[in-house]
């Protein structure tokens, strides 16, 4: 168990390491949540706050997924995924340490994003347990999206694009800048399938303190469900990939 | 002496593909055993299995006394592999890489670092111990890749197509580092579409062709059961293509290859064609730049027991599209 939680973490920490500054991870990581919310700010300099919990959201589905996305993708490209697989692991310690990484990245880009609402636009953190676990949560459920997103395709720009095919319809099914109550009863239903919803309602709550779908403890079990379900359903994936595969 | 592969009718399928169709064998300690066979023959796939990094679709395998279908994890730990891509980080330096091997094969951390240098030493890396690896010839990131795999230090190594890609200086540099290896008394299980290689390295040689193990023995004794047909070698100029085909047809010569710029010619009595050689090729206004008889080898062996031209072996494998980013 030791054992196997130090190879997590140095997995972890080689990946952080050898890819945090690859271009489209600094893109899609930070520069496409700072360009929503100056667009947001610039539109409407006082509805920003009712938006700000959504896009330190939307900071972490995007870096957590890109993250995860594209260094299994590149691994693959350049085959030094192999090199781990012949290393004496399980695929449950590499999708850990592929997730770690990709976490950390995410919640690290999360931080910093809710730093800067928090500071710029004067937030106070109402409930800061439910908001760094909400964190937390979030950026591992959005890594093993990330994950899941890169067995399916081949190249970095696939997983790009297959990436967004998830995450733009998250950015407006799930209460970043509208109440998922506005929608049409058909897109509330997707709404609340998609992890994205719980990360919001539970940041809002924390931020703005009001509001919320439901309480912010039920969120937090929620997306711990989702990263429960998403973990389990990525290793049997990838483990019968690489039986396909190799 | 002990056995350190054992592998019990291995067999792999790909959807309707047949990778590896039923392969046994055994290996023993210090050895060093080639897998020859031209490429798509099963040979990498037999590696991915041994290693426990894939599971066979039936057949078992014991390598050092561990079966790869009941602990994977635990075969891998006493082995050491050196894919056919030398693929370790880029991004990181040969230094890093070698030390995110130690973290990952478990080492303990008071001897990472005095392991890295000693391995950058042995494969004589050191000045480059602070470079990246992305910026390596392809020689070094082989050399590198090798002892990546020794981090551990396995009994037992394998070895992918240790030379393919390399120029004649790197490849003959790594022969040397594998007789090296081996004089330390590691085992070696090495594959090759090299028969040269499997010839000088090899103390037995598998030959497999699609999926299934024709032949096994020590390269004496494959040349040996080549010995019955002789070879006679010409070098003509000018020099046509057409030609092995038409000196098919001369009486005593069974058969023709085209071997680079000489032909090859094979036969029960080989020597008694000489003349009538020398004959038709002088009709034909051809000069004869060399002409000499051929003890077997290896080659001989091989296109006698595949049945398959040696020319197959030559045909590189596809190249795949280089890494992005």
């Amino acid at each position: 168990m030791k054992k196997e939680i130090k190879r997590v973490y140095y997995i972890a920490r080689k990946d952080l390491k050898a890819y945090y500054l690859k271009p489209p991870l600094i893109s899609w990581g930070l520069m496409l949540p700072i360009v929503f919310i100056l667009a947001f700010y610039f539109k409407n300099p006082l509805g920003i706050e009712e938006v700000s919990p959504g896009l330190v959201g939307l900071t972490l589905l995007f870096s957590s997924t890109s993250m995860a996305a594209i260094v299994i993708t590149f691994e693959k490209r350049t085959e030094a995924l192999e090199r781990l697989l012949l290393a004496p692991l399980s695929v449950r310690t590499i999708l850990l340490g592929k997730t770690l990484g990709s976490a950390f990245f995410g919640l690290l880009m999360g931080f910093i994003s809710m730093i800067l609402v928090v500071f710029f636009f004067g937030l106070k953190i109402s409930y800061p347990i439910s908001l760094a676990l909400s964190l937390i949560l979030s950026s591992v459920a959005f890594a093993l999206i990330g994950i899941l997103i890169s067995v399916g395709v081949k190249e970095v720009f696939e997983a790009m694009t297959m990436a967004n095919f998830f995450r733009f319809p998250m950015v407006f099914l799930c209460g970043v800048f509208f109440p998922i109550t506005a929608m049409p009863s058909v897109l509330q239903v997707i709404g609340f399938c998609l992890p994205l919803t719980y990360s919001v309602d539970a940041m809002q709550q924390s931020l703005l303190a009001h509001g919320g779908l439901i309480h912010r403890g039920l969120d937090l079990l929620i997306l711990a469900g989702f990263c429960l379900i998403l973990f389990l359903l990525a290793q049997k994936v990838f483990s019968r990939r690489i039986q396909e595969e190799y | 002496m002990a056995e350190v592969i054992r592998a019990e009718g291995l067999f792999k399928k790909f959807g309707q593909n047949v990778a590896v169709d039923g392969v046994s064998f055994s290996v023993e300690e210090g050895e060093v055993f080639g897998y020859l066979g031209p490429n798509g023959a099963g040979k990498t796939t037999t590696i991915r299995m041994l290693v426990g990094l894939t599971r066979p679709t039936s057949g078992e395998a014991y390598v050092n006394g561990v079966s790869i279908l009941k602990d994977p994890v635990k075969a891998k730990e006493t082995v050491g592999v050196v894919p056919e891509s030398s693929n370790l980080y880029g991004e990181l330096t040969a230094w890093e890489n070698l030390i995110y091997m130690a973290q990952l094969y478990g080492l303990p951390k008071k001897e990472w670092e005095q392991r890295a240098d000693e391995l950058l030493k042995d494969f004589g890396l050191s000045e480059r111990r602070d470079s990246r690896f992305q910026g390596f010839s392809r020689g070094m990131k082989r050399r590198l890749t090798i002892a990546a795999a020794r981090v551990h230090r396995p009994r037992l190594l394998f070895l992918d197509e240790p030379t393919t890609g390399l120029d004649v200086m790197s490849a003959r540099g790594l022969r040397q580092v594998i007789r090296k290896v081996k004089e330390k008394g590691v085992t070696v299980f090495l594959t090759t579409h090299l028969i040269q290689e499997a010839e000088d390295l090899c103390d037995w040689v598998a030959i497999i062709v699609k999926g299934k193990i024709r032949v096994i023995d020590t390269p004496e004794n494959l040349r040996i059961q080549a010995q019955e047909v002789e070879a006679l070698e010409i070098k003509p100029q000018p020099f046509s293509e057409m030609l092995p085909k038409e000196m098919e047809s001369l009486p005593g010569v069974e058969k023709a290859t085209l071997i680079e710029d000489k032909i090859h010619l094979y036969g029960q009595s080989i020597h008694q064609v000489i003349p009538q050689v020398i004959n038709y090729l002088s009709e034909k206004k051809i000069q004869i730049l060399s002409i000499k008889t051929l003890t077997p080898t290896l080659e001989d062996a091989f296109v006698k027991l595949t049945g398959m031209e040696a020319e197959v072996m030559r045909v590189d494998k596809p190249q795949k599209m280089g890494g992005v980013g």
